[in-house]
This record gives C-alpha cells, sequence and structure tokens, in this order.
C-alpha cells in the first residue's frame, strides 16, 4: 500500500500531530542510540490509547507493513531503527502509570512511562523500580522489557526480567493477551520470560505490572583504587567469595579515571589503574558490618587507596564519576562507540589486556568502564566520525572485542540488546539450528514477519555470506538490512 | 560429544520414526507432579545417568551440571563452599535430579523473597524434537543474545525438550537464620507479612498454618539480630525440620485431604472461603488447600482466577480433574506452536503439561 493510503487509512482515526510523514518530522526518528545507523521511515505513527495501537496493527497486518516499536529511542543496538517501508510506531505517548499498589508493591504502568519515573511515583511509600539502566531519566519501561535492560545494581536486585509480573501484550494481528499474572507463577510456558528481551520481535506491550523494591534503610560506598588491574579483579571475585554479594560493583580503568576526573574532579586517583566502587545497602546494622569486610578486602588485595562515603552526599558525588563516564567520553572524543560483551569474571584481567592490545594494533583509544560484579563490559572505543575510515575501523575493533567476550566463555550482549548492530556476531553465538529455532519462536508469534523485521536474529543467508567472507576477522562492513 | 547424548539423540530419532512418545525421566521423584501420558505406549528416556557438575566456580556464583545430577549432591557441593540454591527446590525423593528440578520450576519457601527457579536459570543445553544439541543462554550473568530460551523451558515439564545441562546463578548461603512464631488469624497474618515486606528486613520465608504465622529471617548476623526486634514473636526450636517439612511436602498437612490444591494468587487476596484446611506460603501468594473429592473443581478455578491467580491440582486422583489451569484459547494456540516449533512430531512427554500437547 502506498504512504498516501496508509496515511489517510491511519488520519481516519489518529490526529494529524500523531501521523507523520513530511521528511522534516520523520528526521528525528531516523535513528536510536545508536546513530551509526540511520534509516528514515515511511510513517511515524504516536498513538495515545491502547485502541489506537491496536487499530494501527490491524491496519498493518491487513497490508503487509512492517512495524517497529520505538519508547524513547534510549537504545544502545539499533533495535528502533526504522524500516523504509514500515511504520515507526513510537509508544513515547501512553505515558499513564494506571496503579500503584503499595500493598503487594506492584504498579501497573503504560509502556512509554519512564523508567525514574516510576521509582519517583512510588516513593511515597518508600518503594522504588530497581532496575536502574544509565538512562533511567530518560528510557521507558517498555524499551526496559523490550531489552531486559540492566543497570548498576542488578547483581543484587536482578534485571528487568526479574522485577516485572505481568505484561498486556498486542499480537501483530491486533489481539490483546495477558502474560504472567497477579500471582508469582501462571500455568504454561514462561511466555513473560520469553518476551522480556525480545526487542520488539514477538509483540506489542501496552501494559507492564513491575514489582517494587522498599527502599533500603542506607546505602553507604567503598571506593578503592589499585595499581593493577588483576589485583582490582581479584578483590571483586573476593568479596564475592566472602558471601557478599554487593549491591552495585563498579570498575573503571585508567584512561576512564582520568577523563572523567578532568571533567567532574570527583577526587578520584589519577595514579590508579583500577577504581572499584562498591556498594551495600540493607538494613543500617548490616550495611556497617559489609562496609567493614569489604574495606579489609580491599586492602588485602592491594588497593593503594580506600575511600568510604561519609554521607549521602560524598556517596552520591562518588558514584557522579561513573554515571559521568560515557559523557566524559563524549568531551574528550569527537564520538564514542559502546560495547557491551559480557564474560565470567575470572577472565576479566585477560581480556581487558586483550581490548588494550587491540586498542594498540587499531590505533583507537577505549575507556573501560563497567558492571565489574557481573562481569558486564562497557568498552567505549573513541574515534572521529568526520576522519574517513574511522568508523569503519571502529566498528571492525567492537566486533574483534564481542568476539573476545564469546571466546573468553561469555555473550556479545549482556543488557543493550542485539538489534541491527550485533547480528554479525550472532552468527558466531549461536550455530544454525540454534538460530533457527529463534526464527521458528518468531514464527509463533509473528508468522508474517512484520515485527520489527530484520533485527535482533540474523538470516540464515546472512550468517552463509559471512562464513564465506571470513568476517571473524572483523574486516568488513556490515553488510546492509536483509528483509524477510 | 559423550556417547549417553549420542544414545538421547538416536532414542528421538528412533521415537520420531516410530511415531512413539518418549517419557524423560530423570529420578522419577515428580512423576505425580502433572498430567499423565496421553500416550498408551512410550519409551522411557533415562536422563539419570547423566550426571555430574560440569563447571562450578564459587567466586562467579554460577554452577553447570548435567541434568542427571541429584539435587542433594549438587546442594551438598554447593553447601561446601558456603552456597546454595537460593529457590529452594523442593526434591519430594532422595533421588530427585537437576533436570526434574529445572523441567518442573518449583521453587519452595524462599521463592517469593529471593527468586524462582527461573530466576535463577542461566543457561541451559538442551535437544530438541529434531534431536538437535543446542545451547541457550550461558554461564554469565546477563546475557540479552537471541530469545531467552532457557527460562521458556523451565518449567515446560520436559515438553520442549531433552535437558542436558543446567546453568544456574547460586547465592552465599546466609550466615544466621531463625524463626519467629506468633500466634494470630489469617487476616491478621495476611497484613503482617505485607507490612513487613514492604520494609527492608531480611525475611526468607513465611508461613501460615493453625493460626500461627512463621517467620524466617536470614542474613548477616546484626540484620538478623536488628529485625527479630522489630517483628516480635518467640524463636521456635527446630526451624530447619519445619521449613523441611513445607518445602518437601513432609508436614501432615500436605497430605490431610484426598486432594491437595496449589492455588498461586496475588499475595493480598484474603482468607480463601473454600472448605477444607489451608496453607499459605510466599507472603500470601502461595495458599494450599487440602479438600475432598467433592469440592467442585470449578469453584477453586474460579476463585483462584478472581483472585488473579490460578490453580493446580498437586495431589489427588488425577483422571478426576484438569491438573494444571487451563488457557484462554488463543494462549492455548500459541502454546501449540510453540510446542510444534521445539517437536514437530510432538514426541515429548505428550500430555504432562496439558492433554493438547
Amino acid at each position: 500500500m502506498s504512504r498516501f493510503e496508509l496515511v489517510s487509512k491511519l488520519r481516519s482515526f489518529l490526529t494529524r500531530d500523531a501521523v507523520l510523514y513530511e521528511t522534516e518530522d520523520l528526521k528525528p526518528y531516523e535513528c536510536d542510540g545508536l546513530s551509526a545507523y540511520r534509516q528514515t521511515p515511511m510513517i511515524v505513527a504516536l498513538p495515545q490509547t491502547e485502541e489506537e495501537v491496536v487499530k494501527i496493527l490491524q491496519i498493518c497486518h491487513a497490508t503487509q507493513t512492517p512495524v517497529v516499536a520505538r519508547g524513547a529511542g534510549t537504545g544502545l543496538s539499533g533495535g528502533a531503527l526504522p524500516h523504509d517501508e514500515g511504520i515507526l510506531l513510537s509508544l513515547a505517548k501512553l505515558k499513564q502509570i494506571l496503579e500503584i499498589d503499595p500493598i503487594t508493591r506492584t504498579a501497573r504502568v503504560q509502556p512509554g512511562v519512564r523508567n525514574l519515573a516510576i521509582s519517583e511515583a512510588v516513593a511515597p511509600y518508600s518503594l522504588y523500580y530497581a532496575p536502574d539502566p544509565s538512562s533511567q531519566i530518560a528510557c521507558t519501561i517498555g524499551g526496559n522489557v523490550a531489552e531486559n535492560s540492566g543497570g548498576v545494581h542488578c547483581l543484587k536486585y536482578g534485571l528487568t526480567v526479574h522485577n516485572i509480573l505481568k505484561l498486556r501484550v498486542l499480537t501483530m494481528e491486533g489481539q490483546a493477551i495477558e502474560i504472567g499474572s497477579s500471582a508469582l507463577d501462571s500455568p504454561g510456558y514462561d511466555l513473560l520470560a520469553l518476551m522480556t528481551g525480545s526487542e520488539g520481535m514477538l509483540g506489542i506491550i501496552t501494559e507492564i505490572t513491575v514489582k517494587l523494591t522498599p527502599k533500603p534503610e542506607k546505602a553507604q560506598l567503598v571506593m578503592a583504587a589499585f595499581n593493577d588491574i588483576q589485583k582490582a579483579a581479584d578483590a571483586v571475585a573476593n568479596v564475592i567469595s566472602a558471601g557478599i554479594i554487593p549491591a552495585g560493583m563498579e570498575m573503571m580503568d585508567r584512561i576512564t579515571i582520568h577523563a572523567v576526573e578532568d571533567f567532574l574532579h570527583a577526587g578520584y586517583d589519577l595514579d590508579a589503574a583500577a577504581i572499584l566502587l562498591c556498594e551495600a545497602d540493607g538494613m543500617t546494622e548490616e550495611v556497617a558490618d559489609e562496609i567493614q569486610k569489604i574495606s579489609t578486602i580491599m586492602q588485602d588485595n592491594g588497593a593503594i587507596k580506600i575511600s568510604i562515603s561519609r554521607d549521602e552526599t560524598e556517596r552520591l558525588c562518588f558514584w557522579a564519576g561513573r554515571k559521568a563516564a560515557f559523557p566524559a567520553a563524549g568531551r574528550v572524543s569527537p564520538d564514542y562507540y559502546c560495547m557491551d560483551g559480557t564474560i565470567p569474571r575470572k577472565r576479566l584481567a585477560q581480556v581487558l589486556h586483550d581490548i588494550e592490545t587491540l586498542s594498540a594494533e587499531y590505533g583507537l583509544r577505549c575507556m573501560n568502564v563497567f558492571h565489574a560484579g557481573d562481569g558486564n563490559l562497557h568498552p567505549l572505543i573513541l574515534y572521529d566520525a568526520n576522519q574517513p575510515g574511522e568508523l569503519e575501523k571502529t566498528e571492525a575493533f567492537g566486533a574483534r572485542i564481542l568476539e573476545i567476550c564469546i571466546e573468553a566463555g561469555g555473550t556479545i550482549t549482556g543488557e543493550h540488546g542485539v538489534g541491527i548492530e550485533k547480528l554479525d556476531q550472532m552468527c558466531l553465538q549461536f550455530k544454525s539450528a540454534e538460530r533457527n529455532l529463534f526464527h521458528a519462536i518468531k514464527h509463533a508469534f509473528d508468522p508474517a514477519g512484520l515485527l520489527n523485521p530484520g533485527k535482533a536474529i540474523p538470516t540464515l543467508h546472512r550468517c552463509a555470506e559471512l562464513g564465506a567472507m571470513h568476517v571473524h576477522r572483523g574486516e568488513n562492513k556490515f553488510p546492509t538490512i536483509p528483509r524477510f | 560429544m559423550p556417547k549417553a547424548v549420542e544414545h538421547f539423540i538416536h532414542t528421538i530419532n528412533a521415537a520420531v520414526k516410530n511415531k512413539k512418545p518418549l517419557y524423560i525421566r530423570g529420578g522419577n521423584s515428580k512423576y505425580f507432579y502433572g498430567g499423565q501420558l496421553t500416550s498408551q505406549t512410550y519409551e522411557i528416556l533415562d536422563v539419570a545417568a547423566y550426571s555430574g557438575i560440569v563447571n562450578y566456580e564459587p567466586s562467579e556464583l554460577i554452577v553447570t551440571a548435567r541434568a542427571g545430577t541429584r539435587l542433594s549432591d549438587l546442594e551438598a557441593v554447593l553447601s561446601e563452599h558456603h552456597q546454595m540454591l537460593a529457590f529452594e527446590p523442593p526434591h519430594f525423593d532422595e533421588n530427585a535430579t537437576l533436570g526434574g528440578c529445572i523441567a518442573t520450576g518449583l521453587s519452595g519457601p524462599r521463592r517469593a523473597y529471593t527468586g524462582a527457579a527461573r530466576d535463577f536459570v542461566l543457561g541451559v543445553r538442551m535437544l530438541d524434537g529434531k534431536g538437535d544439541d543446542l545451547h541457550f543462554g550461558g554461564q554469565v550473568m546477563k546475557n540479552v543474545a537471541g530469545y531467552d530460551v532457557s527460562r521458556l523451558v523451565t518449567g515446560a515439564m520436559g515438553t520442549l525438550g531433552v535437558l542436558l545441562e543446567v546453568s544456574l546463578k547460586v547465592l552465599p548461603l546466609p550466615s544466621m537464620e531463625i524463626t519467629l512464631g506468633m500466634q494470630m488469624t489469617e487476616s491478621e497474618a495476611i497484613d503482617k507479612m505485607h507490612h513487613w515486606a514492604s520494609k527492608p528486613l531480611p525475611i526468607s520465608a513465611t508461613c501460615f498454618y493453625n493460626d500461627h504465622l512463621f517467620v524466617r529471617l536470614s542474613g548477616a548476623e546484626s540484620a538478623v539480630h536488628a529485625a527479630r526486634l522489630k517483628l516480635g514473636g518467640e524463636e521456635i526450636k527446630q526451624a530447619k525440620s519445619f521449613w523441611q517439612s513445607i518445602r518437601e511436602h513432609t508436614h501432615p498437612f500436605f497430605h490431610s485431604g484426598a486432594r491437595l490444591w496449589r492455588l498461586s494468587l496475588k499475595s493480598s487476596t484474603p482468607k480463601l472461603l473454600l472448605p477444607g484446611e489451608q496453607l499459605l506460603e510466599w507472603g500470601g501468594a502461595l495458599r494450599w488447600l487440602a479438600s475432598d473429592e467433592n469440592l467442585n473443581e470449578n469453584t477453586i478455578r474460579a476463585q483462584a482466577e478472581t483472585a488473579g491467580g490460578h490453580a493446580t491440582l498437586f495431589y489427588g486422583n488425577k483422571s478426576s480433574a484438569q491438573i494444571f489451569h487451563p488457557l484462554t484459547s488463543y494462549m492455548m494456540t500459541l502454546h501449540k506452536r510453540l510446542k510444534q516449533k521445539f517437536d514437530p512430531a510432538g514426541i515429548f512427554n505428550p500430555g504432562r503439561m496439558y492433554p493438547e500437547y
């Protein structure tokens, strides 16, 4: 169906400003947080109610028009990259908090509600929504479910999949289904888990019931500086071995420490090869205990400097540096490219060493700032997109990093998703029979393949081609987006 | 590839060829749970011998073991390193295996406070209905590459494939554990459990039975002591064996009626007005009902639905009622489609979940 016909169909029930099709109106939607990939959609639809979403899906289903869902567009893997012949379905206007139940500690919200807005709304009950991706000021809960977002505190409090109870989902035909329940489990298969992290490939989420967590009485932070990354990695392992599950355990390497300190002056030790931030939370008494134990372990592992936050202001100040790592990268380099591999923690020092070697090989700097407690790395490759060939070099470097993560027994993505970005690495991580089953699952929900086509799972054809071209060496550019 | 896996693949291929279903069996400890096989003739696929821990590094908080590994062996190894399966899976029998534990997806008293079996599953190696040897998830804490098949097969009653290996997140054993007992009515207990759950207290299990509420506190000594002062009540002796009897259903309550129904509900649901004895767990989210045969299945299911949940016939004559809560027709279609993708010939455990597949 032509754009003109589709627009007129959509306009029959959507307001003028809820259907965008002029080039200048489409421009803001051509990419998500991964701006290296851009594609103008045919149409952007901005429904305000579930009913409107149902109608849009019915039209798209009848006309075989692809649909790409989008929340706040903060995703880092191009999962919301539009389809040139499809509708970009923005769910940002479905942003009502429908119900808060402080007794059962749950909230029912629409997908466009911002992550942080949930915690703000339930703060009067001394509750909060635990998963805290770094984009939590802006990112939406719908996007969090689509990506199974994590955050700084997920070692102790879990990922999105551990913190939701129920979803209301529309199938591509516009049929509403309830997945999960108000109870702690549901009959049948665990479709709640299957839907979480499915990157908009299986259905459109219109309601989410989240679990809320009581606010801890107290939180306190130990900041420890090390002159050797291996010592810092050992300290992380020893904290865990001591039976402590820290609320957060973050590491920054030397180049990050310098970038952040120049930017923020948080008091980071510039002589350090690595800084660990380790947070304890809970009841006042246990926090005091844990902080004592953590400091001793840091000391025993050769920390050259240990600081313990004395109050909330200082705790937030210590955290500020970690949270400013990405902006700091933006300050020392025109562009940066964020990776998301996860590895078994014991391989940390080796993998970081390999990344350093690659950094010299490619002639590109790389900042390492990551969730040390769960082995989720976020190497930030610094580059300048205006230098010819530098983006391609950066992507090749990034691809190598992901291959190292697979070789170390890890995964290409811990929390950012595959999207359009890591399709080639999916060919490396999964065998064809596994990828076939992924396609089969997609087919069970969306037989026509209209939901977010071309994302998350590479086509067999694509992987076969890559094999022939030896992309393992990471030398070629990503091929064009395949279509079903 | 180990010989055992080759044998499993051979058995699957033969089952497809001969159209003869397979009953996947570990320790046979949970045969009573779930639906009966709908096929009269079937072959047993015995995975009990495929056992052993593949990888365990305590500082990684991850263990990978073969499906036939006995749960008790696995837990003994973890406990040597002061770690545990935090979802406290019931064994029901000393022969219980990891594979059966994950296939049934059952969790014990700690579930409401720490998480369920599915929350701790990080990865699986499995055989599908084509005999393909597949890996999903992995041995890392965070992994969003591909759909979450590992959790999908958790609790699937073996209908989607044969589990070969499972990777689980483990947690440290709490350094201290005490249980407080206090007398009160059921309504008071439901209120109390909710009130305490909204505070940052180290509660790890709750149970209400016979006008008594039992609350287990687990964690650092300092936290347990501080919480004890806030909660009140009397510390009970033999707390370990009490929780063991709840987890393993050796408490006489669980066998006091002809049928045992498991109602999983919105936790704040008021006292259920159903004939028979009740025992509450999980902060009110799990209600066990020991009833006689005459209590109408539909009455129970209707109450469960009104309370935002579902009901399962746990013990009792299986031919007299459906086992798992019926699905809506659309959901059943979706389930059948998924089943078909994993097991096109329909050879794995037909009827163990629903009579339809």
